[in-house]
């Protein structure tokens, strides 16, 4: 089974990359720009056919090691 | 007193620190492992700076799963000393011993240059060698070291008093909530500080203020312990 798991900074928490980003865009005139943030996008190979085993351990690992819960939020996709 | 200071692949700081208790106080030392399984010979566990496990993920989050991160653990609840520096501070937080986490700076640069703190706690463990209020020069050298956390997190800092130093007012060279430098637990016995006392210990590396807190710690051990306190 495959998992996709994104990690994204939380809405209320500054992205200083995001900002540069954003910055960089205008200057190259693409005004239309609004907010960027930047995130990270993990793929995982799991060994398990049990759907929901998968998701309650992929739920641990984002709380306890993939993403940082006080300045992060994450989600995932199961496929296969 | 027996200081250990932790050693993670990818710690740059660690002898350093070493040579900064050796030079201070000159207390027995030892460089630790982070496979090691038992802390219980120590007092004071120094969290050196560095990029751990290459910051790889984030800074200190792989760190924060080590076996001697276990000990840190039973070793702050057991009210030992434990003060993590820049890397240090970053895996502290990681693995929850303090609150928050550290960013990247809000000017995306890697700061290093010395820099002046206010000293807003001098009733920790670690900086009672110092006055309320003293500006101290300390250097810094980080590129996450924008302190965060949430509002109400915040608030409890400042109300109990966990805001052990602060960037001098207008010099906030990371973008750090309430320019905060370094904060405490509760107890007051594990700090964590993004600048690095163990570089400040002598007048040719540019600053001397960091060696008090190295005779602050050996002078709360020595007075917790009934033993003559140091000057």
């Amino acid at each position: 089974m495959k998992a996709t798991v994104y990690v994204t900074i939380k809405q209320n928490v500054l992205d200083p990359q995001g900002t540069a980003v954003q910055g960089a865009l205008h200057s190259m005139g693409f005004d239309e720009v609004g907010k960027v943030r930047i995130g990270k996008y993990l793929e995982l190979q799991l060994d398990t056919a049990d759907r929901g085993e998968a998701e309650t351990r992929l739920k641990a690992m984002c709380e306890k090691l993939l993403a940082n819960t006080v300045i992060e939020d994450y989600r995932f996709e199961l496929e296969g | 007193m027996k200081f250990a200071v932790l050693v993670f692949p990818g710690s740059n700081c660690d002898i350093d620190c070493y040579k900064a208790v050796e030079d201070t106080i000159g207390q027995p030392v030892d460089f630790v492992w982070h496979t090691a399984t038992d802390l219980s010979a120590y007092d004071c566990i120094l969290v050196p700076g560095g990029f751990s496990y290459g910051d790889y993920l984030r800074c200190g989050a792989i760190a924060q799963f080590t076996s001697v991160m276990g000990e840190v653990r039973k070793a702050a609840e057991a009210g030992k000393y434990v003060l993590g520096i820049c890397n240090g501070f970053q895996v502290l937080t990681e693995a929850g011993l303090l609150p928050g986490a550290l960013l990247r700076n809000s000017n995306l640069k890697f700061r290093c240059h010395p820099a002046l703190l206010e000293v807003v706690n001098n009733e920790t463990p670690f900086t009672n060698q110092y006055a309320k209020g003293e500006i101290v020069d300390i250097p810094i050298a980080h590129g996450e070291g924008n302190y965060y956390c949430d509002e109400k997190t915040l608030a409890e800092l400042e109300a109990n008093n966990q805001v052990v130093f602060r960037y001098k007012a207008g010099t906030n060279p990371n973008g750090s909530v309430n320019d905060i430098a370094g904060i405490c637990n509760e107890n007051g016995n594990v700090v964590g500080m993004m600048p690095h006392p163990e570089r400040a210990v002598d007048q040719l590396l540019g600053s001397e203020d960091g060696k008090r807190m190295f005779t602050s710690i050996l002078n709360a051990w020595r007075g917790k312990h009934g033993a003559a306190v140091n000057g």
